[in-house]
Parts: C-alpha cells; structure tokens; sequence
C-alpha cells in the first residue's frame, strides 16, 4: 500500500497522508490496516442494506450463486439514487447507511464469503469486530450525508443483482470505485474507535449528571 | 392548483439539494475550530465539499431524502382537502425529477411504493391561520438520525432526573451519549416537553425547523439550549463520531403544559444536513 497526500477538498488540504487501497484485499494487506488510518479505496465494491443481509443471513446462497465474487472485496451498506439511462445505471447519490442495524448479520457474512472490508457509517458491535479479528476483515468509515461527493468517486455502474425483488436502495450494486475516502474505525486486531469513544464519552455524561 | 404544485416541486428540489445558510455557516465555523489533520476536520472539509457540489449539480446532498414532513399554514378558507392532493402529486412529481430515493414502503407487503406516497407517507400537518397567505414549511428528515431519537418520562432515577428542566438537561444529554455518531453529527437537537407522547414527539420535530441563529423568547430555556449546547460539545463524540469538539450545533426547546401526574420529554435528532425549506404563497 502506498502513502499519499490527500488533496482535492476543493481549496482545502486536510494534511493527512492517506493509504491507497487496491481492491481486492488479501488477509495480509488488511493485517496491515489499523485504527485511524485515512484510505482511498479503489476497485470493484459491492453494496448492500437490511434486505440483502437478512437474505444472505438466512438463506445463505452459496458463492456460486451469487452472480458477483465478493471475496477479498468491500461491502459497502448503501442505498444509492440511481438513474437509468440508455447507456445503462448512474450513480447520482451514494452516502453510507447506517451499520449497527445489520450487527446480528454481519459476522457470519464476513466468514461465509471472505469479504475484507465492510463499509458504512456509526460502526459496529462485539460481534462483528471478533468476526474481523478471526477472519481478517476491517471497518471502513466513510462520511455520512456526503452523497454527492461520495458519488463522484464511483466511476461506473457495473452490474446489479436482486433489483426487481428487493428494488433500487435493497438491490446489491457492483461499483467500481476510485479514490473513495474512508477512516478505519475498527481493524483486525480488534481495536475499534467506536468502543473508544462510547467509554470516553460516557465519562464526560456522569460527570455532566452529578454537576 | 397547478402553478402551486410546481412551485412545491421545486420547494422539494431546492430542500433536498441545498442548507439553509444558518446551518452551512455554523459546519463552516465548526469545521476550522476542529484541530488541522484531525478526522474530525477532515470530515467537516469532505462534507463542506459534498454541499458545495450538491448545490451546484442540483443533486441530493444525502442519498436518503428521507420522510418529507410538512407545516403548512393556511389562511381560512381554504380547502385542506384539495392541499393535501396537491402536496401528494407534487411528491410523485418530485421523486421523479429531482430525484428522490423512493422511501416509503408497505407495512403488510414490505413492497416500496417507488414515489414517495403512501399511508401516512409524506407527514403533513396544517394549521389554519387568521392571514391571508399559505406558508408551507418542509423538512427532508433522514432517518439515520431519526432513529437515534427518544422519549422519556420523568422522573428517571437511573440519570437523577427529577421531574424538573434540570432533569430534562440530563435527559438530553443521555440521548446524545446514547446517539453516538450513529446519526450524522454535528447534530441540532430538538426538545418537547409536555403533556403526552404523541404531543412531544411532534412538538420536539418542529424545533428543528427554527433556525440556529434564533433566541428562544423564553428566557429560562434560551439559557438552557445556551448551557445544554456547551455541554453536549464536551461529550467528545464529535463530527460523524471520529471524536472532536462539535458534536452538535444547535438545541431547540419548545414546551407545553403538563397533567400533574405526567412529564414526557422528547428528543428529535436531526443530522449535520438539516434540510428544511419554506414556500410562501
């Protein structure tokens, strides 16, 4: 993984050095990842919400089933707007969802289907971290709300698959993705900036309440 | 009512794809007090973008456009009836072309209508007002954040909240400690307190539609949404939950009267992209 300078916020330069990840990840580059480090993702993600996970979970289709190889790959909970044209689908919209509602799924889809990186916003629970540490998986952080921006980085619609069942936000979306900003918040050594937080700021509200 | 539906149209594109100056300028202010190179700043800077592109590409600033929720005022005589139709084919009109992701979905079939209406589905409430204008008012509320909302009634021994505004001060900071960055912060917080649930859930949502930079006429609770934003601030969940000093921007208080034997407290959440909008026609 290399190390570059994050520009291009406009006239803003946060000044942080960011890791560029090449999708798809082995176990090893994800060993590598650690909480609070800022990623550009680039490659072939998929997405993914309630529906898609309430299948996977309790219908557990077999790999060869599914149309699209999620090994090594990002699962990104979002559920996009999107247009369609002649020329195929546009991503006009495509911030994160919220992650915490899929906790009771997402361990076992990280070990049933070799996925490396899940994606989302707000984090994830015991469950999922151990999952990470045990199969080598992390948690990405994009920016919630940031819809527009987050759709100028996906370069192209590849495929969709389970649209007419579950429709446009439940369908499972192939996008391939350059320069996609997110934060680790929780990695494979089981740390989490979440838990971090939840302890730090439950702190601060007793001593708020005994004021 | 033609005219009135195209210009309810163009309200929806212009609430799902821009902020309203207040809030812009309070995330621009947030964002350089946030510590360069923080997460916390690089955030704030990818959402200022994120609104200056929306603005100028006239596209949602956040894939969920949410539960539309309406205020409408109007003048007597005029029909609720047929606003309420009107208000509802501006709806279709505007999933279609601005566009909005299609929310509302089917209890019983779980099936998604794919234009926005339905049963329940936009939330409007009317009001009718000795003036002789129509005020429409209308809030994009996402529901990552409003999820993250709740209700509580006092007292509540677990946070030593008695039946009093300091037991509502604690109230509110339990649900933002309980809220972490689950619901896209900074957020603005809105608070009801009265008589009945129902009656503060809706009476906490209206809040968010005052604007940041308003003073509370009340000047008990003007102090307390002053105090309650410094304290929120120093919970330390900050922008988007990476940590940091803004955790939110604003709190609104509204109240009612209360039974004796009742004293609810409700907290509406609303993320960093409160999106509202009026229409005067």
């Amino acid at each position: 993984m290399v190390e570059k300078q994050v520009t291009g916020f406009g006239s803003q330069v946060s000044g942080k050095k960011a890791k560029i990840i090449n999708l798809p990840l082995s176990k090893k580059d994800v060993t590598g990842l650690n909480v609070g480090d800022v990623v550009l993702i680039n490659g072939m993600i998929v997405t993914g919400r309630d529906k898609i996970h309430k299948f996977l979970f309790y219908e557990r289709p077999s790999k060869k089933d599914i149309p699209f190889n999620l090994s090594g790959t990002v699962f990104y909970h979002c559920g996009p707007i999107v247009k369609k044209s002649d020329s195929g689908y546009k991503i006009i919209a495509s911030g994160p969802t919220t992650s915490i509602r899929v906790e009771t799924y997402e361990h076992r889809i990280i070990s049933s289907y070799g996925i490396r990186g899940i994606m989302g916003k707000g984090g994830m629970c015991e469950r999922t971290l151990d999952a990470m540490k045990k199969n080598g998986c992390v948690y990405f952080h994009t920016i919630g709300g940031a819809a527009a921006y987050l759709a100028d980085r996906v370069k192209r619609v590849v495929d969709v698959w389970k649209l007419e069942e579950f429709g446009v936000p439940e369908a499972m979306w192939l996008l391939e993705v350059e320069n996609f900003p997110a934060i680790v918040t929780m990695d494979a050594h089981g740390r989490s900036l979440h838990s971090d937080i939840v302890e730090k700021s439950g702190l601060a509200l007793k001593k708020l309440i005994n004021k | 009512m033609l005219k009135l539906r195209d210009g309810i149209v163009e309200l929806y594109r212009k609430v799902a794809t821009s902020l309203p100056p207040d809030v812009e300028d309070a995330l621009k202010a947030a964002c350089v007090s946030e510590k360069k190179g923080s997460n916390a700043r690089h955030a704030l800077e990818i959402i200022l973008e994120n609104i200056r592109i929306a603005r100028e590409t006239a596209r949602p600033i956040c894939q969920d456009t949410g539960v539309p929720v309406f205020y409408v005022k109007t003048p007597i005589g005029l029909s609720q009836i047929e606003l309420e139709k009107t208000i509802i084919e501006a709806t279709r009109i505007a999933t279609e072309k601005v566009p909005l992701r299609p929310n509302a979905v089917d209890i019983i079939t779980d099936k998604n209508t794919g234009d926005n209406t339905g049963m329940g589905f936009p939330v409007i409430y009317f009001r009718e007002v000795p003036d002789s204008t129509l005020s429409i008012d209308l809030m994009l509320k996402g529901s990552g954040c409003e999820n993250v909302g709740q209700t509580y009634k006092l007292p509540k021994e677990e946070l030593k909240a008695d039946r009093d505004l300091d037991g509502v001060r604690k109230c509110v900071l339990d649900a933002v400690y309980r809220a972490q960055g689950r619901g896209c912060p900074p957020y603005t917080i809105g608070v009801g307190i009265g008589v009945a649930k129902d009656q503060v859930t809706r009476l906490a949502k209206e809040q968010l539609m005052r604007r940041l930079t308003d003073t509370n006429n009340i000047e008990v609770l003007f102090k307390l949404e002053k105090r309650l934003l410094k304290e929120i601030n120093t919970l330390g969940i900050g922008p988007i939950g990476f940590g940091g000093k803004t955790t939110a921007l604003g709190v609104k208080i509204g109240v009612n009267h209360r039974h004796p034997a009742s004293y609810f407290v409700d907290i509406s959440v609303c993320c960093w992209a409160n999106r509202r909008g009026r229409l005067i026609w």
